[in-house]
This record gives structure tokens, C-alpha cells and sequence, in this order.
């Protein structure tokens, strides 16, 4: 701090602190604290605010635990948000690693800047894809029917696959790009080190390279996971009738029986999960907080 | 090893690329197909239709005003913001670094729905009511955190005795930021600012919860995709597809241009 | 256990750049062979063709006189020390000594007592169980020696390991090395832009200049027999004369240049454009001329080394003639300003084939 002052003066030190503190305090800690806070009052009619019923309560958190419907979402949630996060990084790791060592430096930007256009498409459109696609007369059931895979169309949008689909193609390049960094930085020679010594293929991967793209799949891993967790456009679009995610309710909530209360104790839970993700992550992975974000 | 399985990596290369880009292909070939439901099989013939659709709705044009005020507002938020946290960030050292920068990256890692749900409750228990406004603060609450992590990695390369000997010079605090920290920054600002403002506007979660009676782009979207869906959808990504392309291909012809110019330069000098 | 390394007429292009051209030599089982040369004279891609990572465009590499033309990395006796160490920093300095043991399925007992011999063969007892990051310069590169002969190699590849080293270390490593090498008997192979090293350590040293082999030889014949003006100049000093051959007269010549004819020993090759080659310790500064080789001059400037004092003196040409005199107190060291003649030994003189042309040929 004595630093900051001796280099940019009182002035603009205040400035810079100011910023920080509004950011951290107003827009992060106090929000969440109210969000907190407002998960263990009860729903109550505006006049009866204040009032001798509003007092803290475990009620909002007790629905969820009475409600078995609620328990699975949550858990199914969680479950294909996993399966998600690890069929990206089985997708994007080789993907990674060639592009990391084996492609020429000359392509890459332009191989990056191709890779980059779904993401500046926005998640809503990337997933109307996919709506498109998988519906019951839709190109691929045409595709498979004339080369002659299946007989009649497949029902894609039924269970969890369709909202699987949709969440690895949406967010599949939040594992390619942490990986290829972390590979990346990789000293080749440790590779070649690694042959020269025998080592087959596997087990250069194995020992040499995914070791050191631990960090990167962490920082993949979270990501892919909280946004699959979080997101609410490809549920909405490409899940069916027995296949509902978590975001589901805490929109019905929030929404539809404008019960606020419980909506915020549904978003903590939400919240604490990814938390517990993130921690989980980091003891398993060994790495810190400023190796995932990067 | 080598020879067999580049060929293996280079088809999945062209396989992955493919996955990401037909999407997107079909997505767009639907937009010209005039049949009332958004799909390119089977095909009814080529249409404008639904362009021409999509320019008369008025509330699309407002969704797309709103879109672009609240990334600019987002933008001019964040980055200062941001980078007043990583150099904050800089000059702390230890736990407190640590605990920072916890704090700092968390935002991040919050599912949007939970930053929007928070936004809404904290604003609303001091009576300030939702709209596009909370929307802003609601994305600058973690869109910051980009620009903090951007403008730190540039600070790292940042040699501070520049600073000592404009101080040492004679500079006053004002000048050394204006001439030595910040033309240091600029590039770091500059993806910032990029990255602020097309995060604002893929920006749904946050602004579903905290927009209050206001449309912007992806809500718009989500409730037409919600209340029957048209391939006027499907014309409007054709438009921003289109829009995303053209700007991709100057970029890159940009670059390519700069590249050439450098090889030339290399050359003169070298001989 | 250890193979002789022959490399048959072995050309690498890159591109259109030809890295090697036309190589051939033949190195021995145990000897200490080094590659000496500056940057971008093709003596790393030699070493990566021996190791497997790059395969020759023509020619044929074998190994203990077998082809390795369909040999990769991992299928050939060689082991490669790579110029930052390439240790694995993610494991422990036993797993990265066994790690060769590892991928040969040796179970994990035997690896580590076999991992603890090669470290007391290093001298770095005990080091077993710190993380590379724990080590000194000196320290990781003899973990990385003992890495590479874990794998019981028959060939060592060492491409500059000592470049990161202070001089110092540099220097006791050389030693080091080259106990290392005599104790195990494995062939080693060295490559080096370091003449001090190549001439220290080397059974043999093979001069490289634009992927041609300029010479290769012991390192005292090297020295003293240079094959033409590039190896002559890049090992070691000289004062190079410019000028022609007059006459021949058996083994030595007459060579006439600006500052006046002298005598020397005939290089070996074409002489059709020769310059005279001097080292600075072979001349010799006297108050008396002599009746050849012997050149009036001024001194001008006297250097300190520590072990020995450079003198530089200019003649009537105004050429600059560099002598050094051993720091022993047996010559008596010339003031500045003062008139002397700086004479040399016929056999100490060289004709040889020019330098650039050595250059422009390859």
C-alpha cells in the first residue's frame, strides 16, 4: 500500500482503491451476503414485511429437502454436468495437444481464428443449432436414415442426451483453450527426453504431458463444469419434459411464483455446489486458485 | 509414430472443425428455407421472408439498442475497474495477495444465474429497482475480473523501475501513469475492452434475472425461441454470424499484412 | 557396453537449406567425440540425427555398424543430454533417473536402487528424493548424466549441457565429464561452440563450419595442424597475413605479402589463394632481427592477462601484430613506443587455404 502511494500519489491511489472497493464490496460481497441473508427469511405479502412473521427460518431449504423431485434435478444436475466436463476434455485434450506441438506456428492464428467463431456466436444461437438439428425431422435423422444407420428417426430431445450434446458443443472450447495453453508451455524437449529414453506414446502422455497440463484441465474442468451447472439457455432449449436442470427451478421460483426467498436459497445451493466443485478440483489436481484462472 | 499419427490428428482436426462449424452451417440455411418451422430438411424453396420479417419487428431493434448501451456502460465500468485492481494487485504481496485475488477471480467462477439472483436482491433491499442498469452491474461484477486477469498478465512484464526513474526525473504522480504505466497497458486495455463488451452481449444468465421489464439481444431471442419459434431466429444469427466472419477475415488479413511487412523489414535489414 | 557411430556422407535439409552437407565420419566404440563449431554450422542437427529425431535426406547413420534408417528415438542405444537438461520437473530426481527403468516395465524396487547407484556414480548421494527445482546448476546436470545412463546406453549424445553453467562450474565440469565418460566407457558424443571444452575433453574433435566437415582430428593436431584458415581462426588466436605463395620447397614455402616474404609450413588441400596463419604465442619480440621471419615494429599496446601479457605492435604497413609472452618473468616486457622485431619459427607459421573461401565453398 506505502507502494502504491510512493508511485501514483495520494490522489490516485484513493481512486484505485475506491474502484476496488466499490467492485468487491457493492457489486460481490454485499450481493452475495444478501443473497445469503434473504435465503433464510420467509416469502411473505409486502405488508407482512417486517412484521412478527419475518424472522429467520431454515423454510426455504426445507422445501428442497422435502421435495424428492427438487433432490433429483440436483442431483442429475451434477451428475451430467461431470459427464459433461469429461467427455470436453476427452474431446479437446488430443485436439490441444496437437495443436500445441505438432501444428506449424504458421497456421495457428489462423487455425485459432476459426476455432473462435462459435464463441462469437452467442450461446442462445449455438444451441438453436443443435434444437435444429436433432429435431425429429431434422438433418441428422435425414443423414443417418439415407446411409442407412437407422431405419426410422430417432427421438433425440428425450432424457439428458440432447442437453449433453448441446452443453459439450457450447462449451467444449472452454477446455481446448486452457489445455492448449498449459501444453503449450511445455518445453518439447521433454518429450523428446521422454522417447529417447523409450518411453512409448502413452507414456509420454501419461507421465510427461498430462502432468503438466494438470493446471490447464483444472482451469477446464471448472469452467466447463460451473457453466454446464449454471446454464440455463440449453436446458430450456433442447431438454424435454423428464430431463429438467436445477437453473429450471430457480427460474420457476424467481419467475413464475415470484417466491424470491426460496429462489435465493436454491441459488446458494447452485452456488455452494459449484464451490464444492472447485475446491474438489483443486485438492485432486493439486493446484492453486491462480493456476486455474488464467 | 510421427508420420502415421499425423495423419490421424490432422483428419480430427478437420472432424472437430467441422463439428464446430456446420452448426452453425445448417443453423444459417434454415434462415432462406420458407418453411414456418426453422430446419433446412426437407427443403421448401429459397426465401427472404423471414429477413424481411425479422427488420419489420420494432422490438428487435430496441433489444439491439439496449444490447449495445448496456456493453458500452459494462466497458466503461470494467476496465477502469479492473485495471485499478490489478495494480492494486501488483503492489500487494503475501497473504493479502492471496486473499485478493481469491476475491478477485471468484466472480468468475459464480454461475451467472446466482450474480444475476444476488444483484437483483441486494439492489431491491436498498429500493433501487431492476432494469438495464442492474444488468450493467450485474455483468461488470465479474466481466471485471477478465480485464483485472488481462491487465495483470501485462503488468508482469511491466519493468517498475521505468516508474522510479520518471519519478526520479522529476514526473509527477498523474504523468507517470499517463505516460509511462498506462501506454504500457494500452494493449492489455484494448483486449479488455474487446472482451468486456462481446461478453455483454453474449451476456444471458446475469440479465434474464436483473433486466426487469427490458429486452436485450439474448433475451429477446430466448423469448421467441420460447413463444414459437420462427426462422426469423435463424436470420438473425445469419446477420451476426455474417457480421463475426467479416470482422474474423479483417482481423486476419490485418495480421497477415503485418506479417509480410515484418519479413520484408527483416530482409532489408539483413542484407 | 559401448558402439561405434559412423555417419556415411549424410546430408539434412531444411527447406531449401542444406543444414549438413555431405558429412562423413566415423567415430569410435568409447571414444570422446566432440563437434566443434559456431551456431548454425549443423552440428545439433548431427546430434538429432544420431538420436532418431531427424531422419538424414542422404546418406546413412549407423550405430554399432547397423543402419538406423527405420530406428526411431526410443528404439536406438542412444541417449541424449539435452542443452537445458529437459529433467522432468514434475518428478522426483530418482524418477527421473529411472524413468528410462520405468517405461522398460522394471519393477519399482529395482529401479530405485539402481537409480541410487547412478546418483553415487555422479557424486550426488542422497539427492534421491528432492524435486529438480532443489538443485544447483552443477547438481541437475549431473542428474541428467545419470538419467541418461540409466538406460545403459551405448552412445552418449550431449548437445552444450555445460552452456548454462558459470565458468567455473563449466570448468570442473569438464573434468567431471570426462571421468564420467572414461569410468563408463560409453561412446560420447559433444557438441560444443566452446574450443576450450571440445580441445579439454575430446579424444577427437570434428570442426564444423556451414554443415561442412572441415576437419577432424585430436585435439593437439587440430591445434597445431589446422586443415585450412577457418579451423585455424576458430580455434585459437592468429595474425593473418594476406598476400600469395611464391615458392614451394618440399614440405614448407615462401609467402610474400604487403609487410614483407616469409617462411612457413604448407597447409594441406589447394593453396591457389593461401594466407599466412601467426598465433600470437609463437611470435616473439627482440631487439635483434634475424635472417628470416623477422619484422620491424613498434609496440603500441601492452595488455595484463593474468597468465600471460599481450603485446601489440604495428609495422611500417601499419598492420597490427599481436605477440603474448608467458607471465613466468623469463622475457623482459618492451615498454610502449619502443622499436623491436617481432620474429616467428618456420614451422610455427602456416600457408593455409584462405578462411572465406572455406566459408564461400560451403
Amino acid at each position: 500500500m506505502s507502494d502504491l502511494l510512493r508511485r501514483y500519489g495520494l490522489p490516485l491511489t484513493t481512486l484505485i482503491c475506491i474502484l476496488v472497493v466499490f467492485w468487491l464490496l457493492v457489486l460481490v460481497i454485499l450481493p452475495n451476503l444478501y443473497l445469503f441473508e434473504n435465503s433464510f427469511r420467509p416469502y411473505l405479502p409486502v405488508v407482512e414485511m417486517g412484521g412478527p412473521k419475518d424472522v429467520y427460518t431454515l423454510k426455504n431449504y426445507m422445501t428442497f429437502v422435502r421435495s424428492p423431485i427438487h433432490i433429483t434435478v440436483f442431483v442429475s444436475t451434477i451428475l451430467y454436468s461431470c459427464v459433461v466436463t469429461v467427455i470436453c476434455f476427452l474431446i479437446a485434450y488430443p485436439l490441444a495437444y496437437y495443436l500445441a506441438k505438432k501444428v506449424s506456428v504458421r497456421s495457428l492464428p489462423t487455425l485459432f481464428l476459426i476455432l473462435t467463431i462459435p464463441l462469437w456466436v452467442s450461446e442462445i444461437m449455438r444451441s438453436f443449432a443443435w434444437f435444429i438439428i436433432l429435431s425429429l425431422r431434422g438433418p441428422l435423422n435425414f443423414l443417418l436414415i439415407n446411409l442407412d444407420i437407422i431405419e426410422r428417426p430417432i427421438r433425440w430431445m428425450t432424457g439428458f442426451r440432447s442437453v449433453i450434446i448441446g452443453l459439450v458443443y457450447t462449451y467444449v472450447l472452454f477446455m481446448l483453450f486452457p489445455v492448449y495453453n498449459a501444453i503449450q508451455s511445455l518445453d518439447t524437449n521433454q518429450i523428446e527426453a521422454a522417447e529417447d529414453l523409450g518411453a512409448p506414446w502413452w507414456r509420454i502422455h501419461w507421465r510427461v504431458v498430462l502432468p503438466h497440463a494438470k493446471p490447464g484441465i483444472a482451469s477446464g474442468s471448472v469452467m466447463v463444469f460451473m457453466l454446464s451447472a449454471g446454464s440455463i439457455l440449453v436446458p430450456t432449449l433442447l431438454a424435454s419434459t423428464n430431463s429438467r436442470w436445477f437453473t429450471e427451478i430457480i427460474q420457476q421460483w424467481m419467475f413464475e411464483s415470484l417466491d424470491w426467498n426460496t429462489g435465493s436459497a436454491y441459488a446458494f445451493l447452485l452456488l455452494i455446489l459449484c464451490t464444492v466443485f472447485v475446491t474438489v478440483v483443486m485438492k485432486i489436481f493439486r493446484v492453486k486458485l491462480s493456476d486455474i484462472a488464467k | 509414430m510421427t508420420q502415421k499419427s499425423d495423419w490421424l490428428f490432422r483428419l480430427y482436426l478437420w472432424l472437430f472443425l467441422a463439428y464446430m462449424l456446420l452448426p452453425l452451417v445448417i443453423m444459417g440455411g434454415a434462415a432462406f428455407n420458407d418453411s414456418r418451422f426453422p430446419s433446412v430438411y426437407p427443403w421448401q424453396g429459397f426465401t427472404w421472408t423471414w429477413f424481411i420479417e425479422l427488420w419489420n419487428d420494432a422490438r428487435l431493434l430496441n433489444a439491439f439498442r439496449n444490447t449495445i448501451f448496456v456493453a458500452v456502460a459494462v466497458v466503461a465500468l470494467s476496465v477502469p475497474i479492473g485495471t485499478a485492481a490489478a495494480i492494486l494487485l501488483n503492489s500487494v504481496a503475501g497473504v493479502a495477495r492471496t486473499a485478493l485475488y481469491g476475491m478477485m477471480v471468484a466472480p468468475i467462477l459464480i454461475p451467472g444465474a446466482v450474480i444475476g439472483i444476488s444483484t437483483l436482491l441486494f439492489w431491491n433491499t436498498v429500493s433501487v429497482a431492476p432494469g438495464l442498469h442492474l444488468s450493467v452491474l450485474g455483468q461488470v461484477s465479474y466481466i471485471s475480473a477478465f480485464v483485472m486477469l488481462l491487465v495483470l498478465a501485462r503488468l508482469q512484464s511491466f519493468d517498475r523501475s521505468l516508474e522510479e526513474a520518471a519519478l526520479d526525473l522529476g514526473a509527477s504522480h498523474a504523468q507517470v501513469v499517463r505516460r509511462i504505466l498506462l501506454p504500457h497497458l494500452y494493449p492489455a486495455l484494448g483486449a479488455g475492452a474487446a472482451i468486456a463488451f462481446f461478453q455483454s452481449i453474449e451476456n444471458f444468465n446475469v440479465t434474464l434475472f436483473t433486466r426487469g421489464p427490458y429486452d436485450t439481444l439474448t433475451v429477446y431471442v430466448f423469448s421467441k425461441v420460447r413463444s414459437g419459434i420462427t426462422p426469423t431466429i435463424n436470420a438473425l444469427a445469419v446477420i451476426l454470424i455474417a457480421v463475426t466472419i467479416i470482422a474474423i477475415i479483417l482481423v486476419e488479413l490485418r495480421r497477415r499484412r503485418a506479417e509480410r511487412t515484418s519479413i520484408r523489414t527483416a530482409a532489408v535489414t539483413q542484407t | 557396453m559401448s558402439a561405434s557411430v559412423e555417419l556415411q556422407d549424410v546430408c539434412a535439409d531444411f527447406g531449401g537449406f542444406r543444414a549438413v552437407d555431405h558429412v562423413s565420419v566415423d567415430i569410435q566404440a568409447g571414444e570422446f567425440f566432440s563437434f566443434l563449431g559456431p551456431s548454425g554450422c549443423g552440428k545439433t542437427t548431427i546430434l538429432r540425427m544420431v538420436s532418431g529425431f531427424i531422419s538424414p535426406t542422404k546418406g546413412v547413420v549407423r550405430i554399432g555398424g547397423r543402419d538406423m534408417r527405420d530406428q526411431r528415438p526410443n528404439q536406438r542405444p542412444t541417449a541424449l543430454i539435452f542443452q537445458n537438461l529437459a529433467l522432468f520437473p514434475l518428478m522426483p530426481v530418482w524418477e527421473n533417473i529411472a524413468f528410462g527403468l520405468e517405461v522398460r516395465g522394471i519393477d519399482r524396487k529395482a529401479r530405485r536402487k539402481r537409480a541410487e547407484e547412478l546418483l553415487a556414480l555422479v557424486d550426488l548421494p542422497n539427492a534421491a528424493d528432492k524435486s529438480v527445482g532443489q538443485l544447483s546448476g552443477g547438481q541437475r546436470q549431473r542428474v541428467a548424466i545419470a538419467r541418461a545412463l540409466a538406460v545403459e546406453p551405448s552412445v552418449m549424445l550431449l548437445d552444450e549441457p555445460l552452456s548454462a553453467l558459470d565458468l567455473k562450474l563449466r570448468q570442473h565440469m569438464r573434468t567431471e565429464l570426462r571421468t564420467i565418460q572414461k569410468r563408463t566407457q560409453v561412446t560420447f558424443i559433444y557438441i560444443t561452440h566452446d574450443q576450450g571444452e571440445a580441445l579439454a575433453m575430446s579424444d577427437r574433435v570434428a570442426v564444423m563450419s556451414h554443415g561442412r566437415l572441415q576437419q577432424a582430428a585430436p585435439p593437439r593436431a587440430i591445434y597445431e595442424n589446422p586443415a585450412n584458415g577457418f579451423v585455424a581462426s576458430f580455434v585459437g588466436e592468429n595474425n593473418i597475413f594476406s598476400g600469395r605463395l611464391a615458392e614451394r620447397n618440399g614440405t614448407h614455402g615462401t609467402f610474400v605479402s604487403d609487410d614483407g616474404a616469409f617462411h612457413g609450413r604448407l597447409g594441406p588441400g589447394d593453396l591457389s589463394d593461401p594466407k599466412l596463419y601467426v598465433r600470437p604465442e609463437h611470435v616473439r619480440l627482440t631487439k635483434a632481427a634475424t635472417d628470416h621471419n623477422s619484422l620491424p615494429v613498434q609496440v603500441t599496446d601492452i595488455a595484463f592477462e593474468g597468465n600471460f601479457i599481450s603485446i601489440h605492435t604495428q609495422d611500417k604497413a601499419g598492420r597490427i601484430i599481436v605477440s603474448e609472452a608467458r607471465n613466468d618473468g623469463s622475457s623482459a616486457v618492451p615498454a610502449r613506443g619502443e622499436q623491436m622485431f617481432a620474429i616467428f619459427d618456420r614451422d610455427r607459421a602456416m600457408i593455409l587455404s584462405d578462411e572465406a573461401r572455406a566459408d564461400q565453398a560451403a
